[in-house]
């Protein structure tokens, strides 16, 4: 079965009584149990909610992967995979990560003995020269945030396989739609669901999916005594959202690519990070392992004071974080979504201050050309 | 303002832009900005939500607290806040805590070199036996869950200032209305908001609120760096469940007492702990701390047959785990809120195989006395 009819399935048979098409909404903490030593296979939300399992199950399905885990947010769930690993453990990780998973890693799993470096995991040589006897896990971002690097996982997990590392993908900008992470040899992969699942900019969740069943007892266990799970209204919403997961994109992508191409043909901007165009060092990995190339650009302009006149003129587009969703935005990596990043870092990678990322919407993509042309006049 | 009117004009209650009287529900992920140099006080919902944010001013409101975090779930509550410890810290922490609490400090925290100790809180003596040089937080729940023994929260407080420790105080059986840590001394109080606070058994939430801006700004940048804060949704329902709160504890602990006499006079009915019966060893103490007994009740009876019968065979008290709503709940400890303390530890501390806890709803006293005599036989 395709993808896109796998996520219009989600939910469509489990309510036996009615018949419901869709999931019922559990808000319902806890569940009476049929006697002692028994139970209906829910016994409190925490450990298990309807509404949720069926997320999970659908995600799951969506990745191909035997078991899925949903948290209240993106972060909630790389927190807790990282409850996978002790004092003492060094993980290899992607170097232009998201700045919230930056933050988390350096500032309060560090001071728990985990230890971090940072690599340019396209630069295989550089993942394993970074690989101690310590070293537990290599984790990278599919597709990097800002700058849309693209990991070669089959080749990532050889190498980590090969040194009994775990390789767990960060698969939020591609979402199973392009990629199905666990296909390609990782062996967890994680989403803010906040973004393309969920879709519309409402709703902030995050998913896990893994294949393995000893390691899928290790995470349900820390989600259950951690107790950072979604709630069922937003479990509810999440689902909503991924019934229209490929449509949404389809339409992103195709203005993602014309935004792309105007961008780059404009005299004001002088680097376009997409990797659906041609020229982009990835293109071709990417072409040959993703079913896309995704909806998000970053583009530098010619100096700083455009990237204000930028943000505050665009009116369809919003100057807000986040991104996925159908409503287009735009941000200013620098000071917003990388501002946990330590600066030498950030010179290093290219998110500078001319730097802006764009997440394409459904938007008609005459009207965001349109948008970004007025206010990129002047100056 | 008392109390009764803080849990209805408490925080944010009122809409500024449409006069609404409740907040809105903010079912959004993030907020357009307007100016490059300066965001806004919202930029993205993980770090605040106007609606979670209504929750949280009320809440922290009713504890006496200057800070107060919502979250995913009362565990959410309770792992991201022992966070604010390091690498090498000990904690003291009581011996029958709530069995979800002692998993993440044996099995998580442990692992992050943070050890426990655990002791019988009620015996201050005991507490201080436990201290040790890098003993930094003592974390306690009172009256406690499911034995309802007491600790001396002012003592407690006081032995631990002098040793520099944060006292952590689950207040989930209690709720503000009851009982205020803060004003004992305690530094930060925890919340399963999921029970009393919310009351209706459908929402599953966590709290954690202090009165010392560092700590709730460490709390807060946890709370924000892990991503485990409530959802909007979720944090209307609580808001809504708070409102009803004064009238909710006090007609169930009214009829906690009829069942508390009911029970103590049943043949098969062996012990009865509740701390507004004045034969409990921490009664005096719990009636100086706190403004009512609440409405949990633990119980033994005369043998496993019994107990097996009234869970399976009573119709009103729904046999579940959870407490606090607005439903009767009857549970068996040994199985569901401390199957995660092993069997000889469980032993030791008197959770026996015919120990119950009930968690008194809003039915009629004489129904749910008719029902459990019913379920319990002759």
């Amino acid at each position: 079965m395709q993808l896109t009819t796998q996520a219009v399935q989600i939910g469509l048979e489990w309510d036996n009584r009615t018949g419901a098409v869709a999931v019922p909404i559990y808000q319902s903490a806890t569940f009476r149990h049929p006697g002692l030593g028994q139970s209906t296979g829910f016994d409190y939300s925490r450990s298990g909610n309807p509404t949720r399992q069926t997320l999970e199950a659908g995600i799951a399905r969506l990745d191909n992967a035997a078991h899925g885990f949903a948290y209240a947010t993106g972060m909630a769930a790389i927190t807790s995979l990282l409850l996978l690993f002790k004092a003492g453990d060094h993980l290899i990780v992607t170097e232009d990560l998201y700045g919230g998973t930056c933050r988390l890693f350096n500032q309060v799993f560090d001071q728990f003995g985990l230890t971090f470096s940072y690599v340019d995991t396209t630069d295989i040589a550089a993942v394993q020269t970074a690989i101690r006897p310590e070293t537990r896990a290599l984790f990278v971002e599919t597709l990097t945030n800002p700058l849309l690097k693209f990991a070669d996982l089959p080749v990532l997990a050889t190498l980590a396989h090969q040194h009994g590392l775990l390789l767990i993908a960060d698969n939020t900008f591609l979402t199973p739609y392009l990629l199905r992470p666990l296909e390609a040899g990782a062996d967890i992969a994680v989403y803010s669901a906040t973004k393309y699942l969920a879709g519309h900019n409402d709703t902030l969740a995050g998913l896990v999916t893994v294949h393995d069943p000893s390691l899928a007892e290790r995470i349900y266990f820390h989600q259950n005594a951690a107790g950072a799970t979604l709630g069922p209204q937003d479990a509810w919403l999440t689902i909503r959202g991924i019934k229209t997961l490929g449509v949404r994109l389809d339409r992103q992508q195709e203005n993602a690519r014309r935004i792309a191409d105007w961008l780059a043909a404009h005299p004001r901007i002088t680097k376009v990070h997409y990797p659906g165009l041609s020229e982009h060092p990835d293109h071709a990995l990417m072409q040959h392992q993703a079913r896309g190339f995704g909806a998000m650009i970053a583009f530098e302009v010619d100096k700083h004071a455009l990237v204000e006149q930028v943000l505050l003129k665009t009116t369809l587009i919003s100057f807000a974080e986040s991104l996925g969703g159908v409503e287009s935005l735009i941000t200013f990596p620098q000071v917003q979504t990388h501002a946990d990043i330590p600066p030498a870092l950030r010179q290093r990678l290219g998110i500078n201050d001319r730097l802006l990322r764009l997440s394409v919407g459904i938007e008609d993509a005459d009207d965001l050309i349109e948008d970004l042309r007025q206010a990129l006049e002047g100056y | 303002m008392k109390l009764g009117t803080k849990l209805i004009h408490s925080g944010t209650t009122v809409d500024p832009q449409t006069g609404a009287l409740g907040v809105p529900i903010y079912q959004v992920s993030t907020y357009r900005q307007t100016s490059v140099d300066h965001f806004g006080k919202y930029d993205y919902a993980r770090g605040d939500n106007p609606t979670r944010e209504a929750l949280e001013e009320a809440v922290a409101a009713l504890e006496g607290g200057s800070r107060c975090l919502a979250f995913a779930s009362g565990m959410a509550a309770i792992s991201t806040t022992l966070m604010i410890f390091s690498p090498g810290d000990h904690l003291v922490v009581c011996d029958d805590v709530y069995g979800g609490a002692y998993r993440v400090l044996t099995s998580i925290f442990s692992r992050m070199g943070i050890s426990s100790t655990f002791v019988d809180a009620t015996d201050l003596q005991a507490i201080a036996a436990a201290i040790r040089p890098e003993t930094r937080g003592l974390y306690l729940e009172t009256p406690s869950n499911p034995l309802l023994k007491v600790t001396d929260l002012r003592g407690a407080a006081a032995l631990a200032r002098q040793h520099g420790l944060i006292t952590l105080v689950d207040n989930t059986f209690m709720t503000p209305l009851l009982q205020r840590p803060l004003e004992l001394g305690c530094d930060i109080v925890l919340h399963s908001g999921t029970k009393f606070l919310n009351g209706h058994s459908d929402v599953i939430c966590g709290f954690s609120v202090t009165d010392n801006p560092e700590l709730g700004q460490r709390i807060r940048y946890i709370q924000n760096a892990f991503g485990t804060g409530l959802g909007p949704q979720d944090s209307f329902l609580t808001l809504r469940g708070i409102k009803t709160l004064k009238v909710r504890m006090e007609q169930s602990q009214q009829t906690t007492a009829a069942i508390v006499d009911w029970l103590a006079s049943h043949p098969r009915v062996t012990a009865v702990h509740y701390p507004g019966l004045a034969q409990h060893p921490g009664h005096a103490i719990h009636a100086a701390q706190a403004d009512g007994p609440g409405a949990v009740v633990s119980f033994e009876l005369d043998r496993f047959e019994t107990t097996k019968r009234l869970l399976e065979q009573t119709r009103l008290a729904a046999f579940a785990v959870s407490l606090g709503g607005v439903e009767s709940i009857i549970s068996y400890p040994a199985r569901m809120s401390h199957a995660a303390v092993p069997a000889e530890e469980r032993a030791r501390k008197g959770i026996s195989d015919t120990l119950v806890r009930l968690s008194v709803g809003l039915e009629e006293a004489d129904d749910l006395i008719a029902d459990l005599e019913q379920a319990m036989g002759a």
